[in-house]
């Protein structure tokens, strides 16, 4: 049944109850005592870690605004230490976004159910980053979807208040920068990570009603917009 | 409720923060507002220290006929100080909340230095969207 041989491992949280299979390894639990001063792991009185959670029991959490607040604040000044120009920032926040991205949409798209269907079509995945995600990372959808006129491969998402930026005010020399690069970091991965690659900038846009609407710009590649051709 | 002017100084004493919300004030120099926080920060230490009831605090409200100050001093040493009109109740209120302004868009802005002159635009916005409508 189980065959050693084979790449694919089963998944099971104790290999030692997988049927037909005389293991010698120890149970999970009893190899990790011997394991926890070397790893970052953080281990309940129970022996469990975080992988030994569900994946959905913390889908209805919310996260302190302040907690965030400070720790974005943390982040903004660790990247400005390493970075000498506002465009290098904006390139700092894009990768800490990018890495989160990634693996916030193998968790959305797990939490789809077995229903979902994997987006091809451009306009299905932008929906799924403006309601989808942008639901779970803000607890509203994003505010419009707009395609640009003058380029045919470049796509807008609006947000007039962007979530992120609440409490931070840039002084007047960096009036260029938009700390929401770190949203279109996130946008950025879960676009690379459906096969959509392309390019994701935040750009702050003054508008009388909204005077902190923050626009991404989603530029995507050759390939993109010739397979969405194909397809029509 | 009238509020006529707002200032912030930091730990040491120094100003960080001044705000007029009333046009019919005195327009003192930017020297003379530093002269008088640090004059404020070493009168309210005095005070202080010269109480006979031990164990109290500094200097937390001058009154005369003319104006009000109210000192809000928080536990890590930054004094708020707001100055309004005669017979105001309710200073306390307002205190509270420009703290909690001060919370959120100074403290939370990763481009302010700690102790340093509040230059958050946010800030300002904030501070001038709760005081006016209360002229």
């Amino acid at each position: 049944m189980s065959n050693l041989n084979s790449p694919f491992v089963p998944f099971s949280p104790n290999p030692s109850i997988q049927s037909g299979v005389p293991t010698t390894t120890p149970p999970l639990s009893a190899s990790k005592p011997s394991q926890l001063g070397s790893s970052n792991l953080r281990y309940a009185s129970s022996r469990k870690s975080i992988y030994d959670r569900h994946l959905n029991r913390t889908q209805r959490s919310e996260l302190s605004k302040a907690s965030f607040a400070f720790l974005f604040g943390e982040m903004i000044q660790y990247a400005q230490k390493q970075v000498l120009g506002i465009q290098d920032l904006e390139k700092k926040l894009n990768i800490q976004g990018y890495a989160i991205g990634q693996r916030l949409f193998e968790l959305l798209l797990y939490r789809e159910g077995r229903s979902a269907k994997r987006e091809t079509r451009l306009l299905g995945i932008l929906q799924f980053i403006a309601q989808t995600l942008y639901r779970h990372l803000f607890g509203k959808s994003a505010d419009g979807l707009e395609k640009s006129r003058e380029h045919e491969d470049e796509y807008m998402l609006i947000d007039h208040e962007p979530i992120v930026n609440s409490y931070i005010s840039v002084p007047k020399e960096m009036s260029q920068l938009n700390c929401a690069a770190f949203v279109a970091g996130i946008i950025e991965a879960v676009l690379d990570g459906s096969l959509f690659p392309c390019r994701v900038t935040a750009h702050s846009v003054f508008s009388e009603q909204f005077p902190f609407k923050t626009v991404f710009l989603i530029k995507f590649e050759e390939s993109v917009l010739e397979r969405e051709a194909v397809l029509q | 409720m009238v509020i006529l002017s707002i200032l912030i100084l930091n730990k040491a004493g120094g100003l960080i923060y001044q705000r007029d919300f009333n046009e019919g004030l005195n327009k003192l120099s930017s020297n003379d507002y530093l002269v008088l926080a640090g004059t404020f920060h070493g009168v309210h230490a005095i005070t202080s220290r010269i109480s006979p009831v031990p164990g109290s605090g500094g200097l937390e409200v001058l009154e005369s006929d003319q104006f009000r100050v109210q000192c809000f001093q928080t536990l890590t040493g930054t004094k708020f100080l707001i100055f309004a009109e005669p017979h105001q109740p309710n200073i306390d209120v307002i205190c509270r909340r420009v703290y909690e302004l001060y919370a959120d868009y100074v403290m939370k802005n990763p481009f302010y230095q700690i102790e340093m002159p509040i230059r958050c635009e946010q800030f300002d916005r904030q501070l001038v969207a709760y005081i006016k409508p209360k002229q």
